[in-house]
């Protein structure tokens, strides 16, 4: 690509602002050196390859059920003639606004031994006791797969789609003009042209993953994510768990690292989505395969949860709550804003320089801006601590020196700290959104404006900020519903009588009672709902 | 200018907060336990002081925050749900000593620190949980291993703090080779992995997956006066353990001073509120756990289950055994 612009301030701005996004990660792998030798043997010895074994079978298996369930899905939609497509379009995206602790702990009401289902079971058979027939157990690895893939697959489906979307017709046709039948043109051209939204969204599963906390301890799977709290919590060897999160760390970046070296002499088409796409004709058996495939997937990634919500509001809730409600959601509201605003700035920030600029090194802040995503919330939180920390003891000092009364944690006791930990770890998927929306602009765009002599804030807002418009919100949005979701970045580092619905709704699910929290549970999901009616909005824009 | 004053605006909010705190009629508490167990007592300090109490919930990485936050700390007051949390709050070097002769004079001699460092509120029992089906029948942590149980028992993981004060116990009891082999035989015996809450153990009992379980005493009591729960714990007795022989595992609820408590004066006083026959009949009666102070009723429903033995066992000395009673359950591999 040829140089467009070498300013220096953007330069500059771009690596300060990646390197203050992983401070907090080196100050972890900096704590990570003091580990004690001897915990770390003992580990090993006794559990940590049990953590291990675990940590990649779930990897493994959610990466696996979300491809399946996401890819297929944006398949069906974007390339035949299923019923109901416009419907399901958007439906299909609902599973993303589910907490996945909230659907674990619902489903494990539903399918446990006491739950309708058995119980149902046990009349119509006429069973007695567990011993009297055989129920799958939903609190083992594979059902944490199943339920993290359940509100994963979005993710995969909403870029995989979109790249879909957005693809050259010109090029399905040729394929088919030289002779491809459709279903082969869909497999030969259009899949592997899809390839980067896919792995992109993959690796965003991936992460979730490999950080989930809560269901897994539900569900008693112990994770690397347990050693690392085990560590931490238990010997009280914060390094150790510096390190063991450090390890997990680095393993992911390895995995996405590998994946995008692997893709890196691929050249991939800009969009040019005017062209109107012939579709796959379903037959009436493939169509009914094929909606019950997708119906599937919204009702067990969200119709059945929120209807089971619902029952619990009513049954369980008083108008006394709302009013708590107020403030706790309004909390959530206020932290969220916060980090997808700053967050989608700084994508763009880095998204853009990574596109336009001259450095031959552009890529380098994006990609280093991300690596958060990869680090379990608490760890992240402790190192949100160690960072700040430090430099509020600093302010004060200096602040102190100069006579004035010292004006406490600014940073690390503030709301400050919340949102810079969000926006460390939700950096990724406004990144991956935001650089997925980038390349969809074709390369004549950037050159365009240059060679009619604008300049690049010309160029930026007249025309890559107004073609973007759509992947911002949903990038917006996406970080906006994550960081509503987020759990122990919250519960760590909050100021005093600060409760959001996540931490609430954490707090009564560990006791086996979130029926009382319903009725926060159900305004999670609302908000979870906005991205998806706004992403409808833009119809196939997006 | 509208950019300029949305970016002012927007950093402004961020550290209200922060300042939001600054009053000097308040009293901040970081908590392990859940707000709403502790807020019935807050609200009637303030009633009675004109004190604010300002509160963060934390069980997980208190410790780490008040180091990292050293003499900024805003904190005044720590709450803990276990005895080991409170002498690592301790060995750490993060509270202070509060002498008051209202707090020493109202507390059992073995319910506080030598040094005044930590002060037991209450006191709760490691209870075994046992299927009405099975009758009455008198149990021994011990016989939690035993082989007729073999599928029948139920707890939640191994390496939640009361779980390991009760391994600790077993520690100092009977040493670390018995214990060790006593984790792997309650292993070889559970119905299901270590999994959910105590809570969750009583509605497994409840479901017949298993028959007994481990669990704290207040959950019974809160379980009946849930509408849902309700059904499980009518499924159970609550067992005292080791009634013949050393008495059944005690853990407290208690309560330090910050190191660095910028209001100390406000702590004290809500400390020593705390422990005073209101509050402590508050406790028994709205949390059904044990009040630590002496002359103060349980609640009638506390009172329904017995009285009992308790182990003398000194509670630093549960503390003491903290790492090694997580070594065991690793080595055992309790958990997986």
């Amino acid at each position: 690509m040829i140089a467009l612009y070498n300013t220096k301030t953007w330069t500059l701005l771009s690596y300060v602002i990646a390197l203050v996004l992983i401070i907090p990660l080196l100050v972890m792998l900096a704590g990570g050196v003091s580990a004690s030798a001897q915990l770390f043997l003992h580990l090993w010895q006794t559990v940590l390859p049990s953590y291990l074994e675990n940590t990649l079978l779930l990897a493994f298996w959610v990466l696996l059920l979300a491809l399946f369930f996401g890819v297929l899905s944006a398949s069906i939609i974007t390339q035949t003639n299923i019923v109901c497509k416009q419907q399901l379009r958007w439906l299909l995206l609902l599973p993303l606004s589910m907490p996945a602790y909230l659907v674990a702990y619902l489903y494990t009401d539903l399918f446990d031994y006491a739950g309708p289902v058995q119980r149902s079971l046990r009349v119509w058979f006429d069973w007695h006791s567990p011993s009297d027939y055989w129920f799958f157990d939903i609190r083992t690895l594979p059902g944490a797969a199943l339920m993290l893939a359940l509100v994963l697959f979005p993710y995969i489906y909403m870029l995989t789609r979109g790249a879909f979307e957005q693809q050259d017709q010109n090029l399905i046709r040729a394929s088919r003009l030289l002779g491809l039948t459709a279903k082969q043109s869909f497999f030969k051209v259009a899949l592997p042209l899809a390839r980067p939204a896919i792995a992109v969204s993959a690796s965003l599963v991936l992460m979730e993953t490999l950080a989930d906390f809560a269901t897994v301890q539900y569900f008693a799977v112990n994770t690397l994510t347990t050693a690392v709290y085990d560590t931490w919590l238990g010997y009280g060897d914060l390094g150790a768990a510096n390190a063991l999160a450090s390890i997990l760390m680095l393993l992911i970046l390895f995995v996405v690292l590998a994946e995008q070296r692997s893709r890196a002499g691929l050249r991939h088409q800009s969009a040019r989505p005017s062209l109107k796409r012939e579709l796959i004709q379903l037959s009436l058996g493939q169509q009914l395969l094929a909606s019950l495939f997708c119906w599937s997937l919204v009702f067990l990634g969200f119709l059945l949860p929120i209807v089971l919500l619902i029952i619990m509001a009513v049954q369980y809730s008083d108008i006394t709550q709302l009013s708590a409600l107020v403030t706790t959601g309004g909390n959530s509201l206020k932290v969220s804003i916060f980090a997808a605003t700053t967050a989608v700035l700084i994508a763009l920030l880095l998204g853009l320089y990574q596109r336009l600029h001259a450095d031959k090194y552009r890529k380098i802040p994006l990609q280093l801006s991300g690596i958060g995503y990869a680090v379990p919330g608490t760890v992240l939180a402790m190192a949100m601590l160690s960072t700040l920390g430090p430099l509020d003891h600093w302010l004060n000092g200096a602040v102190e020196f100069f006579g004035f009364t010292a004006p406490g944690l600014i940073l690390s006791g503030s709301l400050f700290a919340i949102v810079f930990a969000l926006v460390v770890r939700f950096s990724a998927i406004a990144n991956g959104t935001i650089i997925s929306g980038i390349k969809q602009i074709p390369q004549s765009l950037d050159y365009a404006p240059a060679s009619l002599g604008v300049n690049l804030v010309g160029s930026l807002t007249k025309v890559h900020l107004p073609i973007l418009t759509p992947t911002i919100l949903m990038a917006w949005l996406l970080v906006f519903v994550e960081a509503m979701k987020e759990l122990p970045a919250v519960l760590l580092l909050r100021p005093f009588n600060f409760e959001t619905l996540s931490s609430q709704i954490y707090q009564l699910i560990s006791d086996e009672m979130l029926e009382q929290g319903a009725l926060g549970a159900i305004l999670i999901v609302l908000f979870g709902l906005l991205p998806v009616v706004l992403l409808n909005k833009n119809k196939e824009k997006v | 200018m509208l950019r300029k004053s949305f970016i002012s605006l927007f950093i402004a909010l961020f550290f209200i907060p922060a300042f939001s705190s600054k009053a000097s009629d308040i009293v901040n508490v970081y908590s392990y336990r859940q707000p709403f167990l502790v807020k019935p007592l807050f609200d009637q300090f303030t009633k009675q002081s004109g004190i604010k109490v300002n509160v963060v919930f934390a069980k997980k990485g208190m410790a780490e925050r008040l180091a990292r936050e050293g003499k900024y700390s805003p904190a005044d007051i720590l709450l803990t749900t276990d005895i080991s949390r409170l002498i690592e709050l301790r060995d750490k070097d993060l509270v202070q000593s509060v002498n008051s002769s209202i707090l020493s004079r109202a507390i059992p001699k073995q319910y506080q620190a030598i040094d005044n460092t930590w002060f037991a509120l209450t006191t709760r029992v490691r209870n075994i949980y046992s299927a009405k089906r099975l009758g009455k029948i008198a149990l021994n942590y011990e016989d939690l291993a035993d082989e007729k149980y073999k599928g029948r028992v139920c707890t939640r993981s191994g390496k939640h703090p009361y779980n390991v004060a009760l391994v600790a116990s077993m520690i100092s009891e009977h040493g670390e080779a018995y214990t060790l082999d006593w984790l792997k035989k309650v292993k070889n015996n559970l119905a299901r992995k270590p999994q959910g809450s105590d809570r969750g153990q009583v509605q497994a009992i409840h479901q017949k997956l298993c028959d007994i379980s481990l669990g704290n005493s207040y959950y019974f009591g809160k379980m009946l006066k849930d509408e849902k729960q309700k059904v499980w714990a009518d499924e159970v007795n609550i067992n005292f353990p080791n009634q013949k022989n050393r008495g059944a595992h005690i853990n407290i609820s208690g309560i330090a001073m910050a190191k660095y408590a910028p209001n100390a004066q406000n702590a004290q006083a809500l400390m020593e509120f705390l422990v005073s026959k209101p509050a402590q009949e508050l406790y028994a009666q709205t949390n059904m756990e044990y009040p630590v102070r002496e002359g103060v009723a349980v609640s009638k429903l506390v009172a329904s289950w017995g009285s009992y033995n308790a182990d003398d066992l000194a509670l630093e000395e549960i503390a003491k055994n903290r790492t090694t009673a997580l070594k065991l359950l690793d080595q055992a591999q309790f958990d997986l």
